[in-house]
């Protein structure tokens, strides 16, 4: 499949150098501008994850902050607010808007740590408001994205601007590492480049990103209601009800990594490793698996990534070990990614109406969040009272049941 | 004005970046000149002299202080640090969310080194400078958000090169009762002067016990409840421990003497989150954070007296000794 898109990529390369206008990118540059904010803003806040342990344990001379103690409320709050977000923006017909104050107010929040100091309570709400920003955004900015794309090319968009964002993700502890070896562990450098990371991230956005424009819809107002009733369509009650069918039956990628680092039997500090792995495979195949699902259907990719998951997990059971499975295992998660994450947006952009879409793609993700936290708190039970073994068996049961349903749940419309 | 933002808007975010950038360069630069000077402020004279990692400095350089309070930066550069019998364990930052543990001999000779698994929390020599230990944190693997965390704690024999890389692959009593519970965590680890005794902490549930162990026979048992990395004196009769007592359960420090039992309180430690040192038999210090600021304090070991602060911006306090340069 991936041989195919790459085929047809050379080939309109080629075309594009012969100055054939049609067949130039397609990608709009409100969509490469977002993804260059979305880059930014990675950079800034995978800084600041990657800093936390060293800050907490050495600058801060703590041990019992619980590091991944809000990640529970952290998820709350963001479904939560995806759908506030989302609402909003539709409301006032100012997406951009919505995603500023998000963007803002995440970046804004790296100014905090310091003020806040050694107060467990204090780090945690700092961390819980920049996630409330995440929050905030993701509906308003992929309700953008798809506004300034034509609907054939939303999987390109879509997987352009998920390549852009992992980038961020990637360089953030990067930078974080080469200001910790070559000029300071104090911390304040760290969080002001952090934060002026997000600030460059914000300025972009609010200076080169423009909203496009929407004609208000005589007669058709935005309310809680109108956005809760996108789910009386049945393309649109379906799609969210698989993703969030699926969603149950995937695990956080912590328990993967955790999982695979002992069925390997590599050193623990591989753990450290597996993450850039997924986000190296997963940044190189969004763009190809974007292209590929407008051409071959969104649906049917998503469903497809779902399948590589399957696959992800039948390996954790450890068929063989060491090294190979570590680097088999992490690309086929990193796959996953690029098939599912910004495929589903493409594919519930083309759902719901243009003034109901930052709504309406919230809706979707908000389900699929939410069953995903759901899922990793039950994971998390099983692994506590089960051995490995077990509790994979018992989620490879769990998505092969999962797939199976929303095969035949979506199997009349495998359309795009 | 909003028109003319609009309008000009290319040139006002061109400006704005490069503003940005200015002011986030002026920032680090001015917080670098500062660090430079910071780390070579002197700290108040300690009698017995003093190693310790310069927190201000930014470069995470352990330095030693001697008797009349002058300080000296060396060239080993570690997020954690402990000097004994020659020997020296040196946690740090290897690659990006790696540790590892560099060990040195008494001639400065990098004599092995450990990759770690997660971020680094506690080292110890024994006196003798035999055995090392470390915890680590680890995260990512606590297995349900609230409430979990996780440790790792090692140890490495050096005279038959034994590493053992938990502490939970021994056996454990708790009260009396064989433990088969799989969620321990072990912190803190102290060794005394037989290189095989050991004191530790267990942490299960919401419990935490000082434990008592044997590396021979790999076997621990718990000794009393809610005592947190222990630090045995150098004449081998107390073991200092934080507790939770103070301020909204905050840790305070406690020497016990092992023959009588009795629990003394150090002063003014309120709000501390370290392995206490022990200097000399009756000096103890140990690393608390005032005012954003990890600082170095010593208390007296019988609770008499005020804390007396020693360097402010520096943690991982040990007695004085001598650093590799770590190249």
């Amino acid at each position: 499949m991936y041989v195919a898109s790459t085929r047809r990529s050379k080939a309109e390369r080629k075309a594009s150098r012969a100055g054939d206008p049609a067949l130039r990118s397609r990608v709009s540059t409100t969509v490469v501008l977002l993804g260059t904010v979305s880059l930014l803003t990675d950079i800034s806040s995978e800084m600041v994850t990657a800093f936390m342990p060293v800050y907490v344990l050495f600058s801060l001379q703590m041990t019992y902050v619980q590091l991944g103690l809000l990640d529970g409320i952290y998820t709350g709050a963001t479904a939560l607010l995806r759908l506030v977000g989302g609402y909003v923006a539709d409301r006032i017909r100012r997406h951009k808007g919505v995603a500023v104050a998000g963007y803002g107010l995440s970046t804004v929040t790296k100014l905090a740590f310091i003020p806040v100091g050694a107060s467990a309570l204090g780090l945690g709400g700092v961390q819980t408001l920049d996630r409330a920003g995440k929050g905030l955004r993701t509906g308003p900015r992929d309700a953008l994205i798809s506004l300034v794309t034509p609907t054939a090319d939303l999987g390109r968009a879509f997987g352009v601007h998920r390549t852009m964002d992992t980038i961020g993700a990637l360089l953030g502890p990067l930078v974080t590492f080469a200001v910790l070896t070559w000029l300071t562990f104090r911390p304040g450098p760290i969080f002001m480049i952090s934060f002026v990371f997000g600030l460059l991230g914000v300025i972009v956005l609010v200076c080169f990103v423009r909203q496009p424009r929407l004609e208000r819809v005589p007669g058709k107002v935005v309310t809680v209601k109108a956005i809760f009733g996108l789910l009386r369509n049945r393309g649109m009650r379906r799609t969210t009800i698989a993703a969030a069918l699926l969603g149950l039956a995937t695990i956080s990628d912590a328990f993967v990594f955790v999982v695979l680092q002992k069925t390997a039997d590599v050193p623990p500090n591989w753990l450290a490793l597996m993450p850039v792995g997924t986000a190296l495979t997963f940044l190189l195949f969004a763009t190809p698996f974007g292209r590929l699902a407008d051409r071959v259907g969104r649906w049917t990719v998503f469903f497809a990534g779902h399948v590589v998951l399957l696959v992800v997990y039948l390996l954790l059971l450890g068929p063989f070990g060491g090294v190979p499975l570590v680097i088999v295992t992490v690309a086929l998660h990193g796959l996953f990614y690029a098939a599912t994450d910004g495929v589903l947006m493409a594919h519930g952009a083309t759902l719901v109406p243009d003034h109901l879409r930052a709504g309406g793609l919230s809706i979707v993700q908000t389900g699929q969040a939410l069953a995903r936290f759901a899922s990793s708190v039950v994971f998390g039970l099983l692994l506590q009272n089960l051995e490995f073994g077990a509790a994979v068996t018992i989620v490879i049961c769990a998505l092969a049941a999962a797939l199976a349903g929303v095969y035949l749940l979506i199997r009349p419309e495998v359309s795009r | 004005m909003i028109d003319w933002l609009a309008r000009n808007r290319i040139v006002v975010g061109v400006v704005a970046i490069v503003l940005v950038l200015a002011a986030g360069v002026f920032y680090v630069v001015a917080e670098l000149r500062d660090q430079a000077d910071a780390a070579t402020r002197p700290g108040q004279p300690v009698a017995t002299g003093l190693t310790f990692i310069d927190n201000a400095g930014g470069q995470n350089l352990v330095s030693t202080m001697d008797a009349s309070g002058n300080r000296k930066p060396g060239s080993l550069k570690c997020l954690r640090v402990y000097t004994a019998g020659g020997t020296t364990v040196c946690l740090r930052l290897s690659l990006p969310g790696a540790y590892e543990a560099a060990v040195f001999d008494s001639t400065g000779k990098q004599v092995r080194t450990i990759q770690l698994p997660g971020t680094p929390s506690r080292a110890r020599v024994s006196a003798s400078g035999k055995i090392v230990s470390w915890t680590v944190f680890v995260t990512g693997d606590s297995y349900l958000a609230p409430g979990g965390f996780s440790t790792r704690t090692g140890v490495l024999d050096l005279r038959t090169d034994t590493f053992i890389e938990s502490l939970e692959s021994f056996s454990m009593t708790i009260e009396g009762v064989p433990d088969k519970r799989q969620n321990e965590n072990y912190w803190g680890v102290t060794v005394a002067d037989d290189d095989n005794t050991f004191y530790a902490t267990l942490g299960s549930g919401d419990k935490t016990w000082l434990v008592k162990g044997d590396l021979k026979a790999r076997s621990m048992v718990t000794v009393r409840q809610s005592a947190e990395c222990p630090s045995l004196s150098p004449d081998q009769t107390r073991v200092a421990y934080k507790k939770r007592g103070g301020k909204l359960g905050s840790w305070q420090l406690f020497v016990l003497d092992l023959a009588s039992g009795k629990e003394t309180l150090l002063p003014d430690s309120d709000g501390v989150d370290d392995q206490a040192a022990w200097l000399d038999n009756s000096t103890l210090a140990y690393a608390k954070v005032r005012d954003g600021q990890a600082t170095i304090f010593e208390s007296r070991s019988d609770g008499s007296g005020d804390p007396r602060e020693l360097v402010v911006g520096a943690s991982s306090p040990g007695p004085a000794a001598t650093v590799p340069s770590g190249t």
